[in-house]
């Protein structure tokens, strides 16, 4: 009885022992394939692929006011991304332009935004009803200074363009 | 005929202090811990008498944060909590919204919703997968895991503008229409999935030295994972059915085919396998709705400031690691006056001691892996 105990646990140890090199030489010949074949392999080696590393148009890196070539934006300055913006990270500052009819109007002065408070979410971007503001795909951020991160948006001396209400 | 994981019993007796004993912390910096866990650990030798984690190194406040914010913007903060089911996350609060205001979401919407959220599953178990084998000592599955997981950020970063926060759920349905490239980019991962899964098995599963660290350590039993309050793939490790996506369906998952995977085992490799088999059923709901994405709005027409009518709100959902809830508490204005969030994590951890008291500390990192922690969503 206990010599058939004992053929039994041989058995056992010796099937576990060949199960256990045979799954060791599975994972070893899977390896060995990666080290053969070299194109699978797909590690990127950012920054040297600079100039070929594209960002699709969605990519939410930073929050910019888009300008047309007379120097002109499509912002009224109705704070309404101001409001959206869970961080406060956007502060529409407005003044009063006089039209030639010399009636008031309402402009903004500058679009402050503090791109180290940004979480990129996109809302202020969905809440803009005249589309004046957009994401651009800059993703390299760092600054010697926090101060640089501060940005006006809207460039000097831009005014609105025609038609936008 | 691995050797079962001795369990010294009597520790539950020895005290914590005096002769023989002695603290260690591990964290809230430390590599084996993937995140910024702190545990107090006290040990006789090398056996774990007792487990304390500390809480709120990365405590930021954000159900508080959450009641300053209107209903569409504290969705975004909830990206911060699980990042890795950060869509899933979304679709927790949006529900919530949208359970309150009682909008109707268009079909397209739901199914992008669902796509989205599988994708992130699918994701999410990746990672794991990868820092599992890291916890155990293996390198190179973390890459294997990397290339695919890759893919899925590469067709989120398209769509959503994102690789890791998101913020695409908006209450009423999506932010924007998914990409033209979305159909095929998925199922160029799905090929790409179904030519590499194998690969996962060869690595990992079947490895010896794997086996032997996994199998009957951590052993959790139905009732202890049901008193603790575990969810998703911990207590379905254990043979307790807990998919909210099939108990409490939202969205279309009732009428979605797939099945909720369970394990009787309880121990670490019956939850690592409860994910793999998970990320399968995963691309079994992908394929099922890839091609079939109705035409019409990707979002509801919404007022633009949302009003929640008084009241209390609840939604759960299944996120990769288990039951999240959302609970809004409403006075009627255009902020929450109470958020409170269930989030898996946490209670996942909170069995730690019970699970890992009185094995040794070598077991603790592997048993700890397998409870798939993420640290922010415990640490709100
Ligand atoms: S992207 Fe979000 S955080 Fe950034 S400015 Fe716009 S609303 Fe504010
Ligand atoms: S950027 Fe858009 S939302 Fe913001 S002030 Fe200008 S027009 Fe209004």
């Amino acid at each position: 009885m206990a010599f058939l105990k004992l053929i039994m646990f041989l058995k056992d140890y010796i099937k576990d022992v060949f199960g256990a090199i045979k799954s060791l030489a599975t994972g070893m010949k899977r390896t060995g394939y990666y080290f053969t074949h070299h194109k699978e392999i797909i590690t990127q080696q950012y920054p040297d692929n600079r100039e070929t590393l594209h960002l699709p148009e969605r990519f939410k890196g930073e929050v910019v006011m888009p300008h047309d070539e007379n120097n002109e934006h499509r912002c009224t300055g109705c704070t309404a991304c101001e409001l959206a913006c869970p961080n406060g990270t956007i502060k529409v500052v407005t003044k009063f332009d006089i039209t030639p009819d010399g009636k008031k109007k309402k402009a903004i002065d500058k679009l402050v935004y503090h791109l180290e408070l940004c979480t990129m979410c996109n809302l202020c971007i969905e809440a803009c009803p005249s589309d004046a503001i957009k994401m651009a795909q800059t993703f390299e951020h760092s600054v010697f200074d926090r101060a640089q991160l501060t940005k006006v948006l809207n460039k000097p001396g831009s005014k609105i363009m025609d038609g936008v209400e | 005929m691995y050797r079962e994981t001795q369990i010294v019993s009597d520790v539950a007796k020895t005290p914590l202090t005096g002769e023989g004993t002695f603290t260690i912390n591990v964290g809230p910096q430390h590599p084996a811990t993937h995140g910024v866990l702190h545990l107090v650990i006290t040990l006789n030798g090398e056996t774990i008498l007792n487990i304390e984690p500390h809480l709120g190194y990365i405590h930021r406040s954000i159900e508080k944060m959450c009641e300053s914010l209107t209903y569409r913007q504290f969705i975004y903060v909830t990206s911060r909590m699980d990042y890795l089911s950060a869509h899933i996350n979304n679709h927790a609060c949006a529900l919530c919204v949208e359970k309150g205001m009682q909008i109707e979401i268009p079909s397209r919407a739901q199914v992008i919703r669902v796509l989205m959220d599988e994708l992130t599953r699918i994701a999410s178990h990746e990672l794991w997968w990868g820092a599992m084998a890291m916890d155990v000592g293996a390198f190179t599955p973390f890459f294997h895991a990397f290339r695919e997981r890759e893919t899925i950020n590469d067709i989120m970063e398209e769509t959503c503008g994102a690789r890791l926060t998101m913020n695409y759920m908006v209450p009423g349905g999506v932010m924007y229409d998914i990409h033209p490239n979305f159909q095929k980019r998925v199922k160029d991962f799905l090929q790409l999935y179904k030519r590499k899964i194998h690969e996962y098995d060869e690595l990992v599963t079947g490895n010896i030295i794997f086996q032997n660290r996994m199998k009957g350590v951590g052993v959790l039993t139905a009732e202890d994972v049901i008193s603790y309050g575990c969810t998703g793939p911990v207590a379905r490790g254990s043979g307790v059915s807990s998919d909210i996506r099939k108990l409490y369906p939202y969205e279309i998952y009732d009428k979605l085919e797939f099945d909720e995977v369970l394990e009787t085992a309880g121990d670490s490799f019956a939850r690592y396998l409860i994910r793999l088999r998970e990320m399968n059923q995963s691309i079994r709901i992908v394929e099922q709705l890839i091609d079939n994405i109705p035409e019409g709005d990707f979002q509801a027409k919404t007022k633009a400031v949302l009003k929640l009518p008084k009241g209390e709100f609840y939604q759960r959902v299944e996120t990769a690691r288990g039951e999240l809830g959302v609970y809004i508490v409403s006075e009627g204005g255009t902020t929450p006056y109470r958020i409170k969030f269930r989030s898996p994590g946490f209670s996942n951890l909170s069995i730690l001691n019970h699970m890992v008291k009185g094995s040794k500390i070598g077991d603790l990192i592997a048993a700890m892996g397998t409870l798939d922690l993420v640290i922010p969503d415990i640490d709100r």
